[in-house]
């Protein structure tokens, strides 16, 4: 089965196509029409490489339901063709990561690999899947060099880098007149990333960084760190930290009577999906994110309504990035009527593809990292609202890309 | 740096060593006493955490609660025991491992059917939801002060039991010398059954007490498993005491850690086990076997 679907066509197709056509083998991958033989025609092998347990289950739960939905209403065919999943637990564990790459790789063969959502797994896959590996779709995971250094033609990535979380935290929060900044993350690559490219933009403006504070991760007692900050008296603090590390951080911070002498921000994974558990706690944090529940869009309404019924629970960021992955693979196969060996053709169909995402307009820059607006939110009854667009169309500067 | 913000570091310390200490103090029970390696010690922490969730969003209240969530608790370490711990008790430490390993596995993917993969928050019961103002600009909450009350009643009453009464003894006696203990008639199955499900009652209890202060998510337990570990390596097996000073040892290096070597935060606890086992082989009040 797997010998099989190696080039996307089965040995069957070829062989029926070569003797109507007598093509050659480059001509035929174009010549194969979409509708050619139902019921023949080769499954499209679609690996998927998320965290179904542990910290960032639900992350991953929601990116792929989110995909498999975008699929369903394409009718769970890629240009043609019918779809067989893969799916993997990543467990979101860094030591795996580069076996379940190679097991989705080169045993299974697929066509597309899907994942993942930490940075660090995501790094072992790139690395193994790039260049010659499978169209991969990162819809998460945020490494600056997953689109940087590690670029490759094949590599597409439909959630953000780094850099896109942090750089337009510094002129939103020097609008909204703080100047006085503690920088407080985890401290892993993403942590630090997100503030290296959160002082690129907010000290150049006039702010003043008083100190960094990173907390080693994944830990989350940061009852010290926060009797440090009461100490230092900022104007503001920006912050890094998902999952169950933002609903402990956000409690906590509140919890410390800081929330009235300190203004609190953060990327916005500190109260993405996260409402239910950080309660009132939450109210009036300020985060940057390339998504808002409320964005008013008829996209974005009719997508969370969707989502809502397909799954029961509310969309979010990583849903949307989930569902765009989706859209992406389908844009590229389409373009190519589920022929890929098409592969050139299908990659150019993808980097140039302008989707009408959730979250706005989506577009690709030349890393194929996407370009996007970034919004400036506020919790509001427990809801992420747009408080205004932070930056127009974030790119992001892929740094060490040639490609 | 003010004094008064080393005064609230040493409160964020001992209040950092009391929560170390109830998390770890099923451990100690059954590990130290008994003898069982149980890594499945975090999994039990997070059933409690689950409980305490799903039995406040049921019932509105958070110590209905625990009331009610004890009792499952105790029932879910009985069922452990007897279907699987009980059988190991004659084995090697490492069947031990594997089959509390697997239960992990067990547990994650339980908690993953019942509950889902969402973040879930408790909310701070009405009455210990104030803060005390500490500073200037930073208040403490009162929750925490009654979680540390909740430690100091479970330390008292833990080392009244095991040291006073005659349960205590025969829990004592069963962990030195099962044959002889069953020779003078004390049925050791029952007890150890009894001893076990109440660790897990205690992780669970611990969980519940931390829920609304931390937040329930998969994989909470694992968090806590290696740290319960350590606490109770140092303080020495099978001893209260030592699990306790271990607790407030630990709590102080490492919150002291984080504010004077911020770099060197996250190898600092383990730096203190490697040294106080140097010095004492078997942790602080342990006995030599």
């Amino acid at each position: 089965m797997s010998e099989k679907n190696r080039k996307g066509i089965t040995r069957r197709d070829f062989i029926v196509q070569g003797t109507v056509a007598t093509a050659g083998l480059a001509a035929a991958s174009i010549l194969v029409p979409a509708p050619f033989a139902i019921g023949a025609q080769a499954k499209v092998k679609v690996g998927i490489l998320l965290p179904y347990t542990g910290t960032y289950a639900k992350l991953g739960t929601n990116i792929r339901d989110a995909m498999l939905m975008r699929f369903a209403e394409a009718g769970n065919k890629l240009g043609g063709r019918p779809i067989e999943f893969v799916d993997i637990d990543s467990e979101a564990k860094p030591a795996k990561a580069q076996q379940l790459t190679e097991k989705l790789i080169k045993r299974e063969n697929v066509d597309f690999l899907v994942g993942p959502v930490h940075s660090v797994v995501g790094m072992a896959m790139v690395k193994m899947a790039r260049v010659s590996g499978p169209i991969t779709v990162i819809p998460n995971a945020g490494a600056d060099q997953l689109t940087g250094a590690l670029c490759a033609p094949n590599v597409f990535r439909t959630s953000f880098s780094s850099y896109q979380m942090g750089y337009p935290g510094g002129p939103a929060m020097i609008e909204d007149g703080h100047k006085r900044v503690v920088l407080m993350y985890w401290n892993y690559g993403f942590g630090k990333q997100v503030a290296a490219a959160f002082k690129k933009s907010f000290v150049p403006a006039g702010g003043t960084i008083i100190k960094e504070i990173p907390t080693p991760f994944p830990k989350v007692d940061f009852q010290a760190y926060l009797t440090e900050l009461a100490a230092l008296k900022p104007d503001a603090v920006y912050t890094f930290y998902a999952g169950g590390g933002a609903v402990k951080f956000v409690k906590d911070f509140a919890a410390a009577g800081l929330k009235k002498s300190i203004k609190l921000y953060g990327a916005g994974f500190l109260t993405e999906g996260l409402g239910a558990a950080q309660g009132d706690a939450a109210e009036g944090v300020r985060t940057i994110l390339h998504y808002a529940d409320s964005l008013e869009n008829p996209v974005n309404q009719r997508f969370r309504a969707a989502f809502k019924a397909a799954t029961g629970s509310n969309a979010d960021v990583y849903a949307v990035q989930g569902y765009d992955a989706g859209e992406l693979i389908l844009r590229g196969m389409n373009a190519v009527k589920g022929d890929t060996g098409a592969r050139a053709e299908m990659i150019r169909a993808m980097e140039t593809a302008e989707i009408d995402s959730p979250r706005g307009k989506l577009r690709f820059s030349a890393s194929h990292n996407p370009i996007h607006d970034v919004y400036l939110r506020e919790v509001v009854k427990g809801e992420n609202r747009v408080v205004r667009v932070a930056a127009k169309a974030q790119d992001d500067p892929a740094t060490g890309c040639s490609m | 740096m003010e004094l008064s913000f080393y005064l609230v570091q040493l409160l964020n310390a001992v209040q950092y060593g009391f929560l170390l200490f109830l998390v770890a103090s099923g451990l100690t029970l059954r590990f130290g006493i008994m003898g069982i390696i149980n890594l499945a010690h975090g999994s039990f922490y997070m059933v409690g955490a689950y409980l305490a969730y799903w039995l406040t969003d049921l019932t509105g209240s958070f110590w209905l609660a625990i009331l009610l969530g004890l009792p499952i608790a105790l029932g879910v370490g009985y069922l452990v025991e007897r279907f699987a711990i009980s059988f190991l008790y004659q084995r090697d430490h490492l069947y031990q491992v594997l089959l509390t390993f697997a239960l992990i596995l067990v547990f994650n993917e339980l908690q993953q059917i019942l509950w889902g993969t969402d973040v879930h928050g408790v909310v701070i019961p009405e009455i210990l939801a104030g803060s005390i103002p500490l500073t200037d600009n930073q208040s403490y909450p009162v929750y925490r002060l009654f979680i540390s009350a909740a430690c100091i009643a479970i330390a008292c009453g833990m080392y009244w039991v095991i040291q006073k009464t005659r349960l205590g003894m025969m829990i004592r006696a069963g962990a030195s010398n099962r044959e002889m203990v069953q020779a003078l008639g004390i049925d050791v199955n029952r007890l150890f059954a009894f001893v076990f499900s109440l660790g897990v009652a205690l992780a669970a209890f611990a969980g519940m007490l931390a829920a609304p202060v931390d937040s329930v998510y998969p994989g909470m337990g694992e968090n806590v498993l290696i740290i319960s570990f350590v606490v109770v390596v140092i303080g020495g097996t099978g001893s209260i005491k030592g699990t306790f000073v271990g607790a407030m040892l630990i709590g102080l290096v490492s919150t002291f850690g984080k504010v004077l070597l911020p770099e060197m935060a996250s190898i600092m606890v383990y730096a203190l086990m490697a040294i106080i086992l140097l010095w004492r082989p078997h942790g602080l009040f342990g006995r030599a076997v």
